[in-house]
């Protein structure tokens, strides 16, 4: 009996460990759901590599056959969609635009949580609500108020009309992560720091900061999520060709054109293996980031 | 002590980047927009003071189809509560257990999650495509459907808004799953060895320990894909268009009046959607705090 019993406890909570049955249900589930996300983008691949007649009829799922010399290139290269020429441009836009959105909000939160974890004060409990509660406030509020102001200011279609909006959204998510990390750092230092004589600013800078280096990528992570895909407020405010985002230009390329489905597919492709390329260099550290917002926050 | 005299400076100083952003571009076009929205406002010309008619229009007229909306995207977040979440939360559980191939598996299942919702939705509208899609043959070849093609997108149709909300409900799955998988992760080792030592299976576990303990992050969870499907917009804008009725959305409404030039009509939505999401912010904050 005691034996038994100490065999049921040694039992381990890890699947790597259970019995068989269960864990071959469990890789088969997760093989399945896999293949539901890879497949998708499987087929975007190849379709950008095949004519109309192969994507309609003669084969639908697969990759064409005949590589590298009888696969269709030239939904790549084709002058009239003028892929990569223009798909670039769009790139170059929305790294300026998020990078810049993210830095600011970065900043800006960053100095926000100083106050809202280091000092002590009355309206701090307010203000942190406050911040909170803008997490479920919608881009959707702001479109035509912004569109109006940016309009009277004569700044529509630039690229500052879309950073601070989007700093702005990424601000509430940004303070909530950047005060979970703050707490993290020990007073003590702060105290430590006061005593050999440093001002407020001085402890933000020489200590609270280079302390939040880790804070750095999970916000970054979250606000990237954010601004990345933005497409309400860039679609209003913005309508010249080389200011546009990726989402927009995409959307227009594709939209506006009479085009062969094979280029619809290079189009999409175009836009999504750089992104696909660097989560797969980074995917831990992504992965890793966006974890540590989900505690902290 | 001569720190806290000159504490109000700094506290100035250090809160007022944010202050200004979220006033500026948060707090000021809430005001704003709810200004506009009591105004007949057909851009370019002048507004006209109307009361609520814009709302009274939004809600009844056919043009511009808000309730509809309004029970769409109920829809959307009942089948994302019903659906989307409990995919995700076995995802988390499984993975969470530590199983063969668990990083390879997180980070498949999280890449839909980074890929642009534009390419989404362009990939799935070839995908639903009756000539060249693959959903249509897929679904004949598992018996599922007949010989006769599926019009998924077909404009106005009655699968138009369930063909849209598959795609919304998919691509999300990931981004839940490692909020939650975060989640199964902070709990305690101590809890769960405790438990198994009182006898309790894995599942038990995962039952009445981990899943109680994750309460933080399912309530992150469920407001965000809540307001999430309130305020959707991107996927439907690029498979029903903005002009849908049969799968309008609040966002295809509001965009749809601003692009007509109805700036106050367009404002009226951005309020309803507003109060939407507060209320079911609220609402969700309410249900978790009395499980406490």
């Amino acid at each position: 009996m005691a034996k038994d019993n100490m065999k049921f406890n040694s039992r381990d909570y890890s699947l790597k460990k259970s019995s068989p049955v269960g864990r071959v249900i469990c890789t088969i589930l997760l093989i399945f759901w896999s293949l539901v996300n890879l497949y998708p983008l499987f087929w975007m691949v190849t379709l950008s590599l095949k004519d109309n007649l192969q994507i309609n009829v003669t084969n639908k799922f697969g990759l064409p056959k005949g590589w590298p010399s009888q696969w269709h290139w030239e939904n790549y290269t084709h002058s009239e969609l003028g892929l990569l020429t223009r798909v670039p441009v769009f790139f170059k836009n929305s790294i300026i635009i998020t990078v810049l959105a993210i830095g600011i909000a970065l900043v800006a939160a960053m100095m926000a949580s100083y106050t809202l974890t280091r000092f002590q004060w009355k309206a701090s409990g307010a203000f942190n609500k406050m911040f909170l509660l803008g997490i479920t406030v919608p881009v959707q509020v702001s479109l035509v108020p912004l569109l109006v102001t940016t309009s009277q200011l004569g700044l529509t279609g630039t690229r500052i009309s879309l950073i601070i909006p989007y700093a702005a959204f990424s601000l509430s998510m940004a303070i909530l992560i950047s005060n979970g990390f703050m707490d993290n750092i020990p007073k003590e230092l702060d105290e430590a720091a006061y005593i050999d004589g440093c001002s407020r600013y001085g402890v933000f800078f020489r200590i609270i900061l280079p302390l939040m280096k880790p804070a750095v990528s999970t916000i970054g992570i979250y606000s990237f999520l954010q601004c990345w895909n933005e497409l309400i407020i860039a679609t209003t405010l913005v309508t010249k060709e080389e200011m546009k985002t990726l989402p927009i230009g995409i959307r227009n390329l594709v939209g506006t054109n009479k085009i062969d489905y094979g280029m619809i597919g290079a189009a999409i492709t175009v836009a999504t293996i750089p992104m696909v390329i660097v989560y797969v260099l980074m995917s831990k550290r992504i992965q890793e980031s966006f974890i540590a917002g989900a505690v902290k926050g | 002590m001569n720190r806290k005299s000159s504490d109000t400076g700094s506290i100035i100083v250090f809160l007022l980047p944010a202050v200004l952003l979220f006033v500026g571009i948060l707090v000021a076009p809430i005001i704003i927009s709810t200004y506009y929205s009591v105004f007949d406002w057909r851009f370019p010309f002048d507004k006209v003071y109307c009361g609520f008619k814009n709302y009274k229009t939004l809600f009844t007229s056919d043009w511009y189809p808000l309730w509809g909306s309004i029970k769409n995207v109920f829809v959307l977040a009942a089948l994302s509560l019903l659906i989307q979440l409990p995919l995700s939360l076995g995802l988390a559980l499984m993975l969470g257990r530590g199983i063969k191939g668990e990083r390879f598996f997180l980070s498949v299942n999280f890449l839909p999650v980074l890929i642009s919702t534009v390419v989404i939705g362009l990939l799935w509208r070839r995908m639903y495509d009756a000539e060249g899609g693959i959903i249509n043959p897929i679904l004949r070849s598992l018996g599922i459907i007949g010989e006769e093609n599926i019009q998924w997108l077909e404009a106005n149709g009655d699968k138009l808004l369930m063909a849209c909300i598959i795609p919304m409900l998919w691509q999300y799955v990931g981004y839940h799953m490692l909020l939650m998988y975060a989640g199964v992760k902070s709990v305690a080792p101590e809890l769960r060895e405790a438990a198994m030592i009182d006898g309790a299976t894995p599942w038990q576990v995962d039952r009445f320990v981990v899943i109680p303990s994750m309460k933080q992050v399912l309530k992150v969870s469920v407001i965000f894909s809540v307001t999430g499907s309130l305020k959707s917009y991107d996927l439907v804008s690029i498979l029903a268009g903005d002009r849908t009725s049969a799968a309008a959305v609040p966002s295809t409404v509001l965009m749809n009046t601003k692009s007509i030039g109805l700036y106050g009509m367009s404002s009226a939505c951005a309020v309803v959607i507003i109060i939407l999401c507060f209320v079911a912010a609220v609402l969700i904050n309410a249900l978790f705090r009395e499980r406490d």
